[in-house]
């Protein structure tokens, strides 16, 4: 029975986790960059809500509403400032500049928000389903079903839209897109939007969860995220919903044993072994560099 | 002898002779008894951001991957080497024990650089760069839970705690040294092979290029330093924190080795200097939330430092206006290359911007096994 | 000692289901310059692949005098003797000319000087430099690139690079010399050029060579023997005249 609630609870912090792979995962996959201020997005995301209902006191939704438009905002200029310049240049320099912008981000919320703890009580939903014995947090079945359904959108997104089947293009090859007449800025930017959006959904999710928000409140989960996107394999829209969840799984049932202590060094253990021995992930693509 | 003064490269020497005409003269006063307790701290400081920004050029700089989990060695040696020194110090200054401990923590560190290494055979780019940030984050996760017998757990390592001026002289020692065998490395055959690695990995192979030795070398190395490091941090300090080791201070050493000019071993004895002079001095005058400015610079710094250096639209631009350039102007150096004599190519002028044209050199190359495992047709 | 320098038998390779090369026998006899021609796609590069360990081979081995290197790694299979160049010029970008050719040389082991010798400055380390630069300027001086040796390879003219990439290649020491579209992108002045270079390199240096090419006149001019790939299957093999008027190879390239 421990270990089903720990299984529940681990759908939970899975969810999010998969919600941010989702947007790591078509960032990754379309303009092959590892956007390291992904996570921090989703800090902003979150500061956004507090402002709006806590600050502004608007209703829950129109919140909702801001910090995803906000977070989407936040995705367009950061990659219209900083990735676009690096274009066609050495994917070291890419990241470094990835590295630095999640640094920004995290120093600006610190600077406008100041470093202690803001609380967001309004988004966390009270009560469990009972089933049986089992409990389930009405909050994990609303972060799972979002997820589902975004995951599914998405899939339907890329497969059946002009813009999805030019993003599908573009992350096979990106050069070949261009000549096909696909415009590879634009592409790239409409990814950027879709991820940075989903950035504000798991903020939203990370609040119905705990209250707290803090400038380094996305730092951890995106890079935990990122772990979860590598395990399904990057560039997989199902495979980073697998990925999440398995990661929320794994992280919930360490928690409940004695070397909860550990839990970060383990995660991380695995993406470092997963990475070691089949870093195409549980449904990635492998690829190979031509000779 | 007028010959062989003639000969002597100078240029090659000059940031070892600035290094220690900087430490002869501090430790001079220090020796006198005239400096504060505070410069000496800077001091001690300066050498352990230089050792540490030089290290992490070699992999960053000279082979052309991305560590971020240069903190997590520095991690290792300063928690081996603090633990070294107070099992065996008897609380005055020893010279004898210093050493030991640099030596132990710094060779315990190489070994994890080592194995960090490994995984760098077969990723590259920004797989390799997450799996360095896991490491660091899993050694400091680790010394964090330890018991409070052993290397102090949450509390952090009490360490003995250098008083006299020859901590900040030693440690400057120990700069040169890491310069001469960083310098002599990259000006060696074994130098070549480790930038031709990151020029064009395939065409390193086709050459012949051990790959996999000179990766695992800059990984050892660069990894041996930052524990040397870490074990000089501890020496300076009274207790070692893991929580200090963070993915932060990872990115602030990246700061330093992009703001001097990734490959150029100067740039980054130059920025480290500068960056924790800041540091230290900000921390003056920025406190409480203030503090943070600090990482908004670093931030910028970085962001802008990157993108001028790189950004493609920005070639013209660059090759007119640059330091270099500038400096050439004043100096009036000659500029006419076949003057120059063969072994003062571009060794550590070029690589700030690294040419990497492979569209998938961010991708996992799985050259050795070609055919999908899963796909079967094995060979 | 083998009677031909490089023989591969029944080498071939299947990608996922797919056979890229089938069953591919050539034999190359020293101080030969073998052509290895055929319509894009059809295979030729991936024979290179093959040669060097960039792939493992499916199916078949080959020998170089006589020594099997199946399942070599590229670096082995370099040291072992068979250097090339690529179809899509690599050379060491931010490296100057001359420490391009130095790097060709590290493994030769008249200039073996280990890591710590270099770290700690012994002797050794300074006769190893010294006598890898006296040789990687003769190097350079055989293919008139003397005066740029402390350029940066990236700033070299085009021909200028393919020339350093064939020097590079030379100065690891190899007893086969593979070729990957030498002529590509040169006009007929520099293709002209590159031939007396390539028959120059044979007979200066005693190679072997084995190229891949599609300007023909470049083929027919300085190739010994030819093989023609179409689709993975070798199409046809022997002298120069008697395959470019094979019907099957007039075919294959004209259509029907």
């Amino acid at each position: 029975m421990e270990f089903i609630s720990a299984i529940i609870s681990g759908l939970s912090m899975g969810g999010t986790y998969a919600m941010i792979a989702l947007g790591y995962t078509m960032v990754y996959g379309i303009a092959k960059m590892l956007n390291f201020a992904h996570g921090d997005v989703i800090m902003v995301g979150a500061y956004m809500l507090f402002v709006a209902i806590v600050s502004a006191k608007l209703p829950v939704w129109v919140g909702i509403m801001i910090a995803i438009l906000v977070c989407t905002i936040f995705g367009i200029v950061i990659e219209r400032l900083a990735y676009k310049p690096l274009r066609g240049a050495s994917p070291l320099a890419v990241l470094i500049t990835a590295i630095g912008v999640s640094f920004l981000l995290q120093a600006l919320a610190q600077i406008v928000f100041g470093s202690e703890q803001k609380n967001v009580s309004a988004l966390m939903i009270n009560g469990s389903l009972k089933l049986g014995e089992v409990s389930i947090d009405y909050s994990t079945l609303v972060t799972l079903a979002v997820a589902a359904v975004i995951m599914v959108a998405l899939t339907l997104f890329v497969k059946l839209t002009k813009v999805g089947r030019a993003m599908l293009a573009v992350s096979e090859d990106r050069d070949a897109a261009r000549l096909m007449g696909v415009d590879v800025n634009f592409v790239i930017m409409i990814t950027f939007i879709i991820g940075s959006a989903l950035a504000g959904v798991a903020g939203v999710f990370k609040l119905m969860k705990s209250p707290a928000v803090t400038p380094t409140l996305g730092a951890m989960p995106g890079i935990k995220a990122f772990t979860a996107a590598v395990i399904g394999g990057i560039g997989s829209i199902p495979g980073a919903m697998v990925g999440g969840v398995l990661l929320g799984i794994v992280e919930a049932i360490c928690l409940k044993t004695p070397i909860a202590a550990y839990t970060d060094a383990i995660e991380f253990a695995i993406l470092i072994i997963i990475l070691l021995v089949k870093p195409s992930g549980l449904l990635g693509k492998k690829r190979r560099e031509k000779v | 002898m007028k010959d062989f003064l003639k000969n002597v490269k100078w240029k090659h020497y000059i940031n070892y002779i600035a290094v220690a005409a900087f430490a002869l003269i501090f430790g001079i006063i220090g020796l006198a008894g005239g400096l504060k307790g505070s410069t000496e701290y800077m001091l001690e400081k300066f050498a352990i951001a230089i050792i540490l920004a030089v290290s992490l050029n070699v992999v960053v700089g000279f082979l052309g991957e991305l560590s971020l989990g240069h903190a997590g060695f520095m991690c290792v040696g300063a928690y081996i080497g603090g633990k070294v020194a107070s099992l065996l110090d008897k609380g005055a200054d020893n010279i004898g024990v210093l050493l030991l401990a640099v030596m132990i923590g710094g060779s315990v560190a190489a070994v994890f650089g080592f194995i960090i290494g490994l995984p760098a055979l077969r990723l590259r780019g920004d797989y390799l760069a997450i799996v360095t940030l896991a490491f660091g984050e899993i050694v400091r996760t680790i010394f964090m839970n330890t018991s409070s017998e052993s290397f102090g757990g949450t509390l952090g390592l009490r360490t003995p705690r250098y008083d006299s001026s020859y901590l900040f002289i030693f440690g400057f020692i120990l700069v040169l040294i890491c310069l001469a065998v960083t310098q002599n490395m990259m000006r060696s055959k074994h130098g070549r092979a480790i930038t031709a690695i990151r020029d064009n990995e395939i065409a390193a192979r086709a050459t012949g290029v051990n790959v996999t030795k000179y990766k695992l070398i800059a990984f050892t190395v660069s990894a041996f330093f930052a524990g040397v490091a870490g074990v000089l941090y501890s020496h300076s300090n009274y207790t070692v924190q893991s929580s200090v080791f963070d993915y932060n201070y990872s990115i602030e050493i990246l700061v330093m080795v992009v703001l001097g000019g990734m490959g150029s071993i100067n740039g980054s004895i130059i920025a480290a200097t500068l960056i924790t002079f800041l540091n230290l001095q900000l921390s003056t005058v920025l406190t409480g939330d203030l503090a943070v400015l600090k990482n908004l610079i670093y931030a910028v710094i970085l962001v802008l430092i990157v993108i001028y250096n790189n950004a493609p639209a920005l070639k013209h631009f660059r090759e007119r206006y640059n330091l270099r350039a500038l400096l050439d102007k004043i100096i009036k150096r000659k500029k006419d290359p076949s003057d120059q004599k063969d072994d003062e190519g571009a060794w550590d002028r070029v690589p700030t911007k690294i040419e990497m044209n492979e569209l998938l050199s961010t991708d996992i190359i799985v050259t050795e096994s070609v055919q999908d495992p899963d796909k079967g047709g094995k060979s | 000692m083998s009677e031909y320098v490089l023989e591969t038998v029944g080498l071939g390779i299947s990608f996922g289901g797919l056979k890229a090369v089938q069953d591919c026998n050539i034999k190359i006899k020293e101080n030969e310059i073998y052509g290895l021609i055929g319509p894009n796609g059809a295979g030729k590069t991936t024979v290179f692949n093959m040669l060097t360990g960039v792939y493992q081979p499916t199916y078949g081995t080959f020998y170089l005098c006589g020594e099997e290197l199946k399942g070599h790694s590229q670096e082995v299979i370099n040291r072992c003797g068979i250097a090339r160049t690529f179809q899509n010029i690599r050379l060491f970008n931010n490296m100057t000319v001359i420490r391009n050719v130095m790097v060709g040389l590290h493994n030769d082991p008249k200039y073996s000087c280990n890591f710590f010798e270099s770290i700690l400055r012994l002797p050794k380390h300074f006769k190893a430099e010294r006598e890898m630069r006296a040789r990687a300027k003769e190097l350079l001086d055989i293919f008139g690139l003397l005066e740029d040796r402390n350029q940066l390879a990236y700033n070299l003219p085009y021909g200028k690079q393919r020339k350093l990439e064939i020097a590079r290649a030379l100065a690891t020491g190899p007893k086969l010399l593979l070729l990957d579209e030498p002529a590509a992108g040169m006009n007929p002045h520099e293709t002209e050029e590159l031939m007396q270079t390539i028959k120059f390199v044979r007979d200066k240096f005693d190679m072997t060579i084995l190229l891949i090419e599609h300007d023909m006149s470049l083929v027919s001019g300085i190739c010994d023997r030819l093989t023609v790939l179409n689709f993975g299957q070798t199409l046809a093999e022997g002298g120069v005249e008697e395959v470019l008027n094979d019907p099957a190879v007039v075919k294959a390239y004209l259509g029907d």
